[in-house]
């Protein structure tokens, strides 16, 4: 019961902004396909339950839970569909192993948002209906929102905004799975379209298609299997009221809460000096200032300063996103989570490539999910 | 029962107290609209109708022939990549007598939604479709059908290629 979990097998399919050759299921599969050779698993006999993630209005189908044992090899095996982000249903899959009734464990995420054909409006749908939705405003406008009092409060510059977008899609162009590489200047980023002020359309991340899949297991088993497994050190997710009128703009205390019990079980208070790098939320370019303050990174007003001066970067103190982030790689909905999660796991294998950092030994990986929620979750991974 | 059950206590709502706005309510609706990308084996499937044939995969391990067609086994988890076309006849393995329709009106005759084991495919592998030209007082789970087809300019790759299926003459 006290054995430690560890991520022993990864996969993925994407990510792309469109993806019309594959259905939704033959993009699992093929990500299933390849995490469960990477574990050296048979499904069929091997993995004991899964867990995916989704939400029904992202599908377009009600219940939809009861459309993805097929794909994954679970059939007659022990399903379940989490709501939440794809760093959730990591830690399902990681608390599941945790109970020791189960040895192997698979967990899913993906994103069809191209399919998705009035998405802003589906978006616009997660609104209080009675308080909020019948003002009828641009779904982005709760980032605005956020974004204005967060550069109010911490005297953050939408420049500084601008060259995380910077970092994040030019560090996307070392990073194959990236389909939104881009090297822009700090004055294309700003001088983009306005989405809703001071947010501007470049600070905001595209979509992509997608699937990845994670095999899970316990110590005495991962052992057997797999000679680089990587080890979940601590994982914590906190959800805030989710009331517009009353929430607390400027920080973000769920993140801050969720890093607190994912850092007590992994044994540390503060993670400078401990963590090496970090993958974290940058669905718009603010969040990844604001998440890295929340995290205890930094101090509020700090984030900006450290990434104009270039300790975010791929060769700086702390790298953040190496792989292009939400920015570089797109938004993947509800599996943006276990995106992230893939990039901390391929970079402690070494297997990131072009965009591998040196000597890395403990990663972050943390996730929001998404406008208008208050919630997000935060995973500690070591190798 | 006590009294107060018996009478009913309380105000009453009517329509014309929400239409003269004394009951508060709000009412909205989604504009959610989808696209679903069929893939290669539900693309497949789809084409496959357009020609007037219905296609299943075979698991080469297995050797399960399922319709409509996958791409991976569900039971032994193998790439299922040989697709072999099935006939338009089966056997009804389920069905029952709808009196109301979707939108819950009363129906006289009944519709006859029914799953049709597809000859060719393995036991238990079949398509959820209708039958009609039956009378519903004589269906029956073995009946053998056979699909009625749209005209070939009319279909377009989608499940109601197959108008319905109907009883074929046992001989």
């Amino acid at each position: 019961m006290n054995e430690r979990v560890a991520i022993v097998g990864i996969g993925w399919s994407g990510y792309r902004s469109k993806s019309a050759d594959l259905s939704y299921k033959e993009l699992i599969y093929e990500s299933a396909v390849k995490a469960y050779a990477d574990a050296g698993v048979d499904p069929r006999k091997d993995i004991q339950s899964f867990v995916t993630v989704a939400e029904d209005f992202h599908e377009g189908t009600s219940i939809f839970d009861e459309y993805t044992p097929d794909q994954l090899g679970a059939a007659l095996k022990p399903v379940h569909t989490i709501t939440g982000d794809g760093l959730h249903g990591l830690a399902t899959a990681y608390m599941l192993v945790k109970t020791g009734q189960f040895d192997i464990v698979a967990v899913e995420g993906h994103s069809k948002a191209s399919n998705i054909l009035t998405l802003p409006e589906v978006t616009a749908y997660a609104q209080d209906p009675i308080l909020n939705r019948p003002l009828r405003f641009n779904t982005h406008f709760v980032a605005g929102l956020e974004m204005n009092r967060f550069l109010f409060e911490t005297g953050t510059t939408q420049e500084q905004c601008a060259a995380v977008v910077q970092k994040n899609r030019r560090n996307a162009l070392n990073n194959p799975k990236a389909p939104y590489g881009a090297d822009l200047t700090l004055e294309d980023i700003l001088s983009g379209p306005v989405l809703s002020w001071p947010l501007g359309k470049r600070d905001s991340a595209e979509h992509s298609d997608g699937a990845i899949v994670m095999v899970l297991a316990s110590e005495s088993t991962a052992r057997h299997l797999n000679d680089k497994p990587i080890w979940i050190l601590g994982m914590g997710w906190c959800n805030d009221s989710p009331s517009l009128e009353s929430r607390e703009w400027g920080e973000l205390p769920y993140i801050q809460k969720a890093a607190q019990i994912a850092y007590r079980q992994a044994g540390f208070r503060n993670p400078q000096g401990i963590i090496d790098f970090a993958e974290i939320d940058d669905t718009y370019s603010y969040k990844e200032l604001q998440s890295l303050e929340a995290l205890g990174f930094c101090l509020p007003g700090e984030a900006g300063i450290l990434t104009e001066d270039g300790a975010t970067e791929v060769d700086g103190e702390l790298p953040v996103n190496a792989s292009g982030g939400s920015l570089g790689m797109g938004h993947m909905i509800d599996a943006t989570g276990l995106a992230r999660a893939l990039e901390v796991v391929l970079q402690l294998r070494g297997e990131a490539g072009l965009y591998q950092l040196e000597d890395v030994n403990v990663g972050l990986a943390q996730s929001w999910r998404g406008i208008p929620t208050t919630s997000g979750a935060v995973a500690v991974l070591a190798n | 029962m006590t009294e107060n059950i018996r009478s009913f206590p309380g105000t009453p709502l009517s329509e014309q107290d929400f239409e003269e706005g004394k009951i508060l309510f709000n009412y909205d609706e989604l504009n959610g609209k989808f696209s679903w990308d069929t893939g290669i084996a539900i693309g497949s499937y789809l084409a496959g109708l357009k020609n007037g044939v219905i296609l299943g995969s075979r698991c080469s391990t297995c050797r399960k022939t399922v319709v409509p067609p996958r791409t991976v086994c569900e039971w032994c988890f193998r790439p299922m990549q040989e697709y072999v076309p099935l006939h338009d006849t089966g056997t009804v393995n389920t069905f029952s007598l709808c009196y109301v329709t979707w939108d819950m009106k009363r129906l006289t005759d009944p519709q006859i939604p029914a799953v049709i084991e597809i000859d060719g495919a393995s036991p238990l592998h079949g398509i959820m479709h209708l039958l009609k030209e039956v009378d519903p007082q004589k269906v029956h789970i073995g009946m053998r059908v056979k699909a009625v087809w749209k005209s070939a300019e009319e279909r377009t790759g989608a499940i109601t290629d197959i108008q319905y299926f109907k009883p074929v003459k046992e001989v």
